[in-house]
């Protein structure tokens, strides 16, 4: 198995970063190709860029930085927000980026999975899911859907994904570690890799659940700062984790 | 130092392209053969699915152009699926000819998480290279691997890797710098 993953989550809309409590009192937060830079050089595997607000009239400046970051950054990087169709997906691949993530679109029409994962390959289809009481929520974990996440990501990855980013709503924010239980029960349950997302708190927490996903999508945890990657690294190899020598 | 990108659609070229560039190397994505030909060192990237792939480097004359150019003994490089179309074969979308620069055929991966994606190391050699992919090489012109899985392949004047040194930081650079002199 390739070595575990820790993957810096960038929120962006309107071509910065912003941060804000679930999606809502959204505030600057900068440049969103510098500081995937610097999360670069503080030694992330890979990058998210989130674009929270995800509308059409938004899609030019999401094109143009997922082109600088493809310019400027020279680790794997996903993009999510704002993929309805294949087409979509692969502008975003032609313009330099690795992955594209779907969450809503794919709940509503699921055989956009398929499509994404003939023309692109499964390897770039990460379909997202925000999951509270086990349940699948959508348009950013707003809306109960009625699927449950275990089922959901069989689903999914039988259509073609080629990851899940599974977003524990109940653990997001909360700093008192990933939902293990339900991260478990998702990777035991699909033949891809999963990526643990919400809820870290401290450097344990991720240990932890990199024994259980094979990567760790990290957010609040970094509070924008690279500088924490990089101390975060040094206490999770202390843990006995083996990331990446990143130089 | 010119490198000519294969442009075949869904291909992450573009990547590719600002990889060389990081290294000072004029590099462009094309799909003229002509410029595929005059390089001094043509690249295959790759991601996407190997029937649609193999069918546009066909109709837009990039195959022959390759398999020209690495029979007149000029420096090319595949990259991941990339690889896996320079064989005879891979048995990706029902079974795909490929373009024979390299013996063997692509086979889709039977062991751990499938896609495999991520860092891993890669022996002979130093330090951790980003891969994604669902099938891998079954050749005996592999000059390198990962977990046991065929990382590198050499025949002649190409050589395919089945990661992504245009994605892998400091090690792909150092990867690609060493492509380039040798080209």
């Amino acid at each position: 198995m390739p070595l575990p993953r820790l993957i810096p989550c960038l929120d962006v809309a309107g071509g910065r970063v912003v941060k804000g409590v679930r999606f809502r009192g959204l505030r600057d937060a900068g440049d969103p190709v510098a500081l995937g830079a610097a999360y670069s050089d503080a030694g992330a595997d890979e990058l998210v860029y989130l674009d929270v607000a995800a509308t059409v009239e938004g899609r030019p400046a999401l094109l143009a930085l997922v082109g600088e970051v493809a310019e400027r950054v020279s680790i794997p990087f996903t993009v999510g927000g704002g993929v309805r169709s294949a087409a979509d997906a692969e502008a975003f691949l032609r313009a330099g980026a690795d992955k594209v993530a779907v969450n809503s679109a794919a709940l509503e029409r699921p055989e956009l999975i398929g499509e994404l994962a003939r023309l692109l390959g499964s390897q770039a289809v990460v379909v997202a899911i925000d999951a509270a009481g086990g349940e699948v929520h959508s348009h950013a974990g707003t809306r109960p859907t009625g699927r449950g996440a275990v089922a959901w990501a069989q689903e999914a990855a039988q259509r073609g994904a080629g990851e899940i980013l599974l977003t524990s709503i109940d653990a997001d924010g909360t700093r008192r570690g990933y939902d293990l239980e339900l991260t478990r029960a998702v990777a035991d349950a699909v033949p891809v890799p999963v990526i643990a997302s919400g809820g870290a708190g401290g450097a344990r927490h991720v240990a932890v659940a990199l024994e259980v996903a094979q990567a760790a999508l990290l957010a609040s945890i970094l509070h924008e700062r690279p500088s924490r990657l990089a101390s975060l690294r040094r206490e999770l190899r202390a843990l006995g984790v083996p990331l990446r020598d990143a130089a | 130092m010119n490198v000519a990108v294969c442009d075949y659609g869904a291909g992450n070229g573009r990547s590719v392209v600002a990889a060389f560039a990081r290294l000072g190397a004029s590099a462009s994505v094309t799909d003229d053969p002509r410029a595929v030909a005059a390089a001094d060192l043509a690249v295959l990237p790759g991601v996407g699915s190997a029937a649609t792939a193999m069918a546009r480097l066909r109709d837009r004359g990039l195959a022959d152009a390759l398999r020209a150019r690495v029979a007149g003994g000029g420096a090319t490089l595949g990259i991941c699926l990339g690889l896996q179309l320079a064989l005879e074969s891979t048995a990706e979308d029902g079974g795909v000819d490929g373009l024979a620069l390299l013996p063997g055929r692509a086979v889709r991966l039977r062991e751990g998480r499938v896609p495999r994606i991520g860092w891993a190391t890669v022996e002979p050699g130093a330090g951790a290279y980003w891969f994604a992919h669902s099938y891998a090489a079954e050749t005996p012109a592999a000059t390198a691997v990962s977990e046991g899985i065929v990382a590198e392949a050499r025949a002649g004047s190409f050589v395919g890797v089945q990661f992504h040194p245009e994605r892998s930081g400091a090690a792909g650079a150092r990867y690609l710098a060493t492509c380039l002199s040798r080209a």
